[in-house]
């Protein structure tokens, strides 16, 4: 939550989220943890993959699919901006239709409301549609300690749920298991598994959907969340390939549904963008199979007993960022999990949240406030592949560094390594003076440095400046699986200044440029014939030559050879100075 | 054209042969190269690390320096998408800077949109006898959308046998900070790209950033693989294909 500037009138704080949102240690920590464990990288790699191309091939076949990523963007826009008056208004038109609409602050309101319903049909039993929701405000572990038992009936959910672990994904909660794994789980908890169950993915899913059946038929209670509420009809609608949803929302009496205050679309027309955009999205299906709407409760259609409880947890204060309330458009579908170069090496129990991958590093920190959850926002390369294909079109690498700048904003009165080295260097390159004198000390000290730690300076003229194999921590983070570039023997700067071409200066040869690998070593042709003389650099005193710097490429501790191009990468067959 | 080069605080320091290559390319097409020497850095490790106060002195800076030129060049898709992309974002709450850098953002090119885009060339005359693969930089391709202006320039040049990368989209692992802040996530990335740089035998990895190459190569490095690493510039700078 931002503090109002001086002289506007402060809001009042909005409550920040809680539940299953950040991780209890950072995600370094945990991600070293994932990148380490050889079949996790191989389950997610191969998951990822295929689901990524498909999603692709999906998507190419829609002529129009830029407009409706930007329709899909323009009405979740629209939801922030009357997000309240929209409220209302699917309040009214839910209870109209015969639902009661419950309204909860946070996880712990709406545990209890859900838990009092529950315990006032009677049951100690439920069935769930697959729900974020009701995973982010850990809504099962209440229920249990409410003495009221929860089974998931979305196959990833139930392998999950059975082997007591953690959602890895927003779509495929399981996606971290292999069929052998999930053959295991089954043979070991579930107690009506046949004795001659194999991995093949049938076998499996008709295992599982004999099991679930006797639930579906038995339980009088279910609970589902929701992927739209739609303001004028005050219907809620699920998206889901399986069918045990609509076995869920039709068969039990009461029907208790958890749903994000951003869920809510305004028009049943809006539905159209999204019913295209999020099955191609996260399934890579034209069509999910299963579509259910509902309005109310029907007297003897499906559920008479009809629940629907508005969750906050954190969205009010995250819709008060404009930058930060992007996030509040996802509409769930995984797409970026499945492109994300960090997720693909870490799966998503790294993240410690129920909203794993680029949108989860963007929406737990804001759900939770970025004090709770500080490590999630650098989960991120900034590549950008996540925006290329958000549905909705969230800037999330914009968001990530807005959600940084918070965090760094946030702690300004507390000193830290990084702020007083970001705060000299932005000192240093505010200055040319500074800059240039940080240029030279950075060359002058790497030859000592270079002898003591690094594979050495190239002693050959013209040859590369070499590279360290150690450097001293912070930047041993850097080392550990990597060399490090050699400042060039000559900045760039001290080049142009020495340049044959420039007024006032007497001939020199042209350093040419390597010719490839390795170098050459030999100049690599005449200096280039006809090359108009740049005017002097404007506002830039000629002043003294630098003592230190060479006046040109003679100087550069050779008599014969070019300058080269003081490429300071490593170059294959390195000559080793010290050694 | 009188084109103000802006060099990247990487390549003024470590990689001097990529500025180089610049001017000579430039000034071989006949245009007039100037190097305002009061650039330094375009302050986007400080933007992205979440230092937006340390990161405007470095905007201002750079808008003062460069905004005489009619065009301006970066040897690096990322300085160059920082420039383009994000400092409108920076300025927005200062309308007279914002003026300035609304102004001076269209002019600010990656090589490869100056020499395609504005110059119209693809054929620069350049000899590179060896076995060439290139990897598309994160910010170049998804930023400011470079598509594969690079390749056709490389594709020009003579002797070059330039082999397809493997996953070649995806981000190497670099991502500034990143690479220390998150070394293990960092790592497993840049050794499925060294994997798929590998696989296409090449001796020469290409790219249009000094700072992910620096990432990619330094792995390469500590691998003994003996692969080299170069950015594009100096490949279509070179004329002599010794050895």
């Amino acid at each position: 939550m931002s503090v109002a500037p001086q002289g506007r009138r402060l809001l009042p704080v909005l409550p920040h989220g809680s539940g299953h949102l950040a991780p209890p240690q950072p995600f370094p920590q945990r991600a070293r943890a994932a990148v380490a464990d050889p079949q996790l990288r191989a389950n997610i790699r191969r998951a990822t993959r295929t689901i990524r191309d498909k999603r692709a091939a999906a998507v190419s076949e829609v002529d129009d699919w830029e407009q409706l990523r930007e329709a899909g963007r323009t009405i979740k826009r629209r939801v922030a901006r009357h997000l309240p008056e929209l409220l209302e208004r699917f309040e009214r038109a839910a209870t109209a239709a015969g639902a009661t609409v419950h309204w909860a602050r946070d996880a712990a309101e709406a545990n209890r409301i859900v838990t009092d319903l529950v315990r006032a049909t009677g049951s100690d039993e439920v069935v769930k549609v697959k729900s974020m929701v009701t995973q982010e405000i850990e809504l099962n572990d209440a229920l249990a300690r409410a003495g009221i038992t929860a089974s998931e009936t979305d196959l990833a959910e139930l392998i999950v749920q059975l082997d007591d672990g953690e959602q890895s994904h927003i779509l495929v909660p399981a996606i971290h298991y292999n069929r052998a794994e999930i053959r295991e789980i089954f043979r070991r908890e579930m107690a009506d598994a046949p004795a001659d169950l194999t991995d093949d993915p049938a076998v499996l899913a008709e295992a599982a959907r004999r099991h679930l059946r006797r639930k579906f038929l038995s339980t009088r209670v279910a609970i589902s969340g929701a992927n739209f509420a739609v303001a004028d009809t005050g219907s809620l609608v699920v998206l889901e390939s399986e069918g045990n949803g609509r076995m869920c929302l039709t068969l039990p009496e009461t029907l208790i549904s958890v749903v994000g205050i951003e869920k809510l679309v305004p028009s049943f027309a809006d539905l159209e963008v999204f019913l295209q955009l999020l099955p191609r999205s996260s399934t890579a299906e034209r069509m999910n199979p299963y579509t259910s709407v509902w309005t109310g409760s029907v007297p003897g259609d499906g559920p008479s007993d009809v629940h629907i409880v508005l969750l906050d947890n954190g969205r009010s204060a995250t819709l008060a960022d404009t930058v930060g309330r992007q996030a509040l458009a996802c509409i769930r579908c995984s797409a970026c999990l499945n492109v994300c170069p960090v997720y693909e090496r870490t799966g998503g129990i790294a993240y410690g949240s129920v909203y794993p991958g680029p949108i989860g590093a963007i929406i737990s920190p804001q759900l939770t406030g970025i004090a709770a959850n500080k490590s999630l926002p650098y989960a991120s390369s900034l590549c950008g592949a996540c925006y290329e294909v958000c549905p909705v079109k969230i800037d999330i690498p914009e968001v990530l560094v807005h959600l940084r700048q918070s965090g760094v904003d946030g702690a300004r009165d507390r000193p830290s390594a990084e702020r007083t080295a970001m705060r000299t260097l932005s000192w240093v390159m505010s200055d040319q003076r500074r800059y240039e004198n940080a240029l030279r000390a950075a060359r002058i000290s790497t030859g000592p440095v270079a002898a003591l730690t690094g594979r050495g300076r190239r002693r050959r003229p013209g040859g590369p400046a070499g590279s360290l194999a150690h450097l001293p921590w912070p930047l041993s983070a850097w080392t550990t699986s990597r060399d490090a570039p050699l400042p060039a023997r000559q900045s760039f700067r001290d080049w142009w200044r020495a340049r044959d071409d420039r007024p006032g200066r007497s001939a020199a040869p042209d350093p040419g440029t390597p010719a490839g690998p390795p170098d050459p070593g030999t100049p690599a042709g005449p200096p280039d014939p006809g090359t108009p003389a740049g005017p002097p650099d404007p506002g830039t005193p000629a002043g003294p030559p630098d003592p230190g710097t060479p006046a040109g490429p003679a100087a550069l501790g050779s008599s014969a050879g070019p300058a080269g191009s003081g490429s300071g990468r490593p170059a294959p067959s390195e000559e080793h100075a010290d050694e | 054209m009188r084109i103000g080069l802006f060099v990247t605080c990487v390549n003024d320091l470590m990689y001097p042969g990529t500025g180089q290559a610049v001017v000579r390319i430039l000034q071989r097409l006949g245009h007039e190269v100037d190097f305002p020497a009061a650039q330094t850095c375009c302050g986007q490790m400080h933007a992205n690390s979440g230092y937006r106060a340390e990161t405007m002195p470095l905007l201002r800076r750079f808008v003062d320096v460069f905004e005489p030129y009619q065009a301006i060049v970066a040897p690096s898709g990322s300085c160059a998408a920082m420039v383009r992309e994000s400092y409108p974002r920076l300025a927005a709450d200062d309308p007279a800077l914002a003026e300035r850098v609304a102004a001076l953002a269209p002019r600010v090119y990656e090589l490869s949109e100056l020499l395609v885009d504005v110059l119209g060339v693809t054929e620069l005359g350049a000899e590179f006898p060896h076995r060439v693969t290139y990897h598309p930089t994160c910010h170049g391709l998804r930023m400011l959308g470079l598509g594969d202006k690079p390749l056709r320039l490389l594709r020009g040049v003579s002797g070059i046998r330039l082999v397809a990368l493997d996953a070649a989209e995806q981000c190497c692992g670099f991502g500034g900070t990143f690479a220390v802040k998150n070394p293990d996530v960092s790592t497993a990335m840049l050794a499925d790209k060294a994997r798929h740089v590998l696989d296409t035998d090449a001796e020469v990895l290409a790219a249009a950033d000094n700072s992910c190459l620096a990432h990619i190569a330094g792995g390469l490095s500590r691998m003994r693989t003996g692969v080299r690493a170069m950015h594009y510039a100096e490949i279509l700078a070179s004329t002599g294909g010794t050895r």
